[in-house]
């Protein structure tokens, strides 16, 4: 089959799939009986239209910045990571620990303590799937998958027990301390007169996300264990032959990739509810697959398509406020993405690879 | 344990496994046929909805049954074209379905209903109502035997009946019959049926659809069955279970009978904490019992148990040119 041009691959095939999900979402729109065109308007109006809406959609956009790189260097390992969900939940598991327990004196003090609770406790949930890969063979998309029922299932019984305060009836951690308060953007941009992103959670974490989009880009491409990563990715064998070990690969981005989708609960944990409740992920280590699909598994794409889910998320939010349309429109167009950039990508890419071999000057064939 | 609490949990166990048990059945035919299947989650719940909204339009259970094995087996249709006519990835694909029926059921039930995302109670014939077995009510006299059969084995909708008897039938299907023989033969090695001079894609399809309708069938027993109505993800998760009971049964058909009754068995003891703490002196936790599904799957996968080996071919789209 012949191969597309560069810029077709990294640009056009998304573009045209992108087209066909926001299509067929507007056909979901009008099979209710709204009008798309007045949706995305009111979606534009309520994420972008003011910093409060910026606010919320960059929120929203460090979560899924997060899960989606997550997914995304699993995937450069040709591993599919579907248990961000349950890493994300014993990331924020992590962060409570540090959180609650610790006496901090200083935010920027927490936020490491929190970032290395995060992170350890995500891989450590990663790491049991990886090793049950790499050691037993069992397939590491059931294993994930179970692993997110069995965090859902460890923190609800933590924090019916362990970790409620006396006396509270509501499944939650305590408030955290004062001084682990991460500064919002309202806190950082705001200026005495002129106050920006007033009550929005974004926070601090995203520019955490922003320099992890940029760590993993230099992991994957320039340092040797990237190097390893892709190359265990593109053949197993041949990585083996070479003197890579599948086992160390495996271990080691898992963990990486588990530690990044628990990070993100220094934004939604730390950042904005301030103590742990139950399901706080909310679906984010799912979009996280959407996402990294999107991008392409390379952390600019996985910046803007983060952007893009965080603008659909605030947008549906208002959507499902200010008309009939419920909030799980959005769930719909998530998966509409996941199915046209992921797994329909040939649907997308066969007709315009005869296309282009029409305009192409064939070499004079040898054969 | 006295016998009729014993005959009431064991009698809850049989209608929580039934959904198990079907959508069991539907991940072995597609995942026998090289097609692993991770979008029985979303199929049940996109059949629960159909039949619970259609069974309330019209007032028939059967003509919700049938709307139910529509809407699963267009998302089966889905499935395969994404999977096997487009060669693309099948877990992603499974993904996304699991996602589709997620929103789209409560979106289309809040434009249809209006009632937040589910349909209204369904009563009288829009249900599927219990069946009282022949002779049930004489021999309900008899001690133990009449017992088990009054309260146990009768008084289940007829498609409890249904799922118990597509065991077997599965069996004779999977093992006893030259189709049987060639999807059991294109999930292990593709290329030998092709050569056979067998179409890979029609037995694949074949598989899939078939994994639709019986998705359907358990979707349609959460509406209109199991309870009375359609609620936002009424599934939970319980695809994700068949999916563990599939590894647990080693992608049998009578292991999975097994497996989806061990596992409904202990849904019916989370519903029951005062009979465990009864009976084995100490509380048992809620929790740990909700999980113990997915905690014994990863075991049987880690391979402590005997080891879980899947199709060959599983997951691989067949490239015939190569």
């Amino acid at each position: 089959m012949n191969e597309l041009p560069r810029w077709a691959e990294i640009i056009l095939v998304p573009l045209i799939s992108l087209l066909l999900a926001a299509v067929l979402s507007a056909l979901v729109i009008l099979a209710i009986g709204e009008n798309p065109i007045s949706a995305l308007q009111l979606m534009v109006q309520g994420a972008l239209g003011s910093t409060y809406g910026w606010g919320y959609t960059l929120y929203y956009a460090t979560n899924f910045i997060f899960t989606g790189l997550a997914v995304a260097i699993a995937f450069h390992a040709r591993l599919f990571n579907i248990g961000g969900e349950g890493q994300a939940t014993l990331g924020g598991l992590g962060v409570a620990l540090v959180c609650v327990y610790i006496p901090w004196p200083h935010w920027s003090l927490a936020l490491i303590g929190a970032m290395v609770g995060a992170a350890v406790l995500g891989a450590a949930w990663a790491a049991i799937p990886a090793f049950l890969q790499a050691r037993r063979g069992s397939h590491i998309v059931i294993t994930t998958i179970m692993f997110n029922f069995i965090a859902a299932a460890l923190l609800n019984y933590l924090l019916i027990g362990l970790l409620k305060p006396k006396g509270s009836m509501e499944p939650a951690t305590a408030k955290f301390a004062e001084s682990t308060h991460l500064p919002s953007f309202q806190d950082m941009f705001s200026t005495a007169d002129n106050v920006l992103f007033r009550g929005a959670p974004a926070n601090v974490t995203f520019f955490v996300a922003t320099l992890a989009c940029i760590l993993v880009w230099l992991l994957i491409w320039h340092t040797r264990l990237g190097y390893e990563i892709r190359s265990f990715g593109h053949s197993d064998s041949a990585a083996k032959y070479a003197g890579i070990s599948p086992t160390k690969i495996i271990m080691i981005t898992m963990m990486i990739s588990g530690a990044l989708a628990g990070l993100m609960a220094i934004n939604n944990v730390m950042g904005e509810a301030e103590r742990l409740i139950l399901g706080s992920v909310e679906g984010a280590g799912f979009i996280g697959i959407a996402v990294a699909l999107m991008g392409r598994s390379h952390p600019f794409g996985i910046f803007i398509a983060a952007i893009l889910f965080g603008f659909l998320y605030q947008g549906g939010a208002e959507l499902a406020l200010w008309t009939s349309i419920p909030r799980e429109l959005i769930v719909v167009i998530q998966a509409l993405v996941i199915l046209f950039t992921g797994a329909l990508d040939n649907m997308v890419r066969m007709p315009l690879q005869k296309l282009f071999s029409l305009f192409k000057r064939t070499p004079v064939s040898e054969v | 344990m006295d016998l009729l609490t014993l005959l009431l949990i064991l009698d809850s166990t049989i209608r929580l496994a039934t959904p198990l048990l079907l959508a069991c059945l539907a991940g072995l035919y597609s995942e026998r046929a090289g097609i692993f299947d991770i979008g029985l989650e979303g199929k049940m719940l996109a059949a629960a909805f159909f039949s619970g909204a259609v069974a309330y339009t019209t007032g028939s259970a059967w003509l919700g049954l049938l709307a139910g094995i529509g809407a699963s087996l267009v998302l089966s249709a889905v499935h395969g074209i994404a999977s096997i006519t487009f060669r693309g990835n099948q877990l992603i694909s499974g993904v996304a379905i699991n996602f589709l029926a997620a929103g789209l059921t409560v979106v289309i039930a809040q434009s249809w209903f209006k009632q937040g995302g589910r349909t209204p109670q369904l009563v009288g014939d829009a249900r599927f109502e219990p069946i009282t077995l022949p002779f049930a009510d004489a021999v309900k006299d008899i001690p133990v035997f009449g017992v088990v059969y009054n309260e146990l084995i009768s008084g289940h909708t007829s498609i409890v009946y249904i799922a118990l008897l597509l065991v077997p039938l599965t069996w004779i299907l999977l093992y006893r019959t030259r189709f049987g023989l060639r999807l059991r033969a294109v999930g292990e090695n593709p290329a030998s049926v092709d050569t056979a001079g067998i179409s890979v894609v029609r037995l694949r399809y074949i598989a899939v659809l078939i994994c639709g309708v019986l998705c359907g069938l358990a979707g349609a027993y959460l509406a209109t069955a199991l309870q009375a109505g359609f609620v936002k993800d009424m599934s939970a998760g319980r695809g994700f279970i068949a999916l563990a009971a599939l590894i647990f049964a080693k992608w049998r058909p009578w292991q999975a009978l097994f497996a989806c009754l061990l596992f409904g068995f202990l849904q019916a003891m989370a519903l029951r904490p005062d009979v465990l703490e009864q009976y084995l002196g100490f509380k048992v936790n809620a929790q740990l019992l909700d999980a113990l599904p997915y905690i014994l799957t990863v075991v049987i996968l880690a391979g402590f148990v005997g080891k879980a080996i899947p199709p060959k071919a599983g997951g691989e789209p067949y490239v015939k040119e190569r």
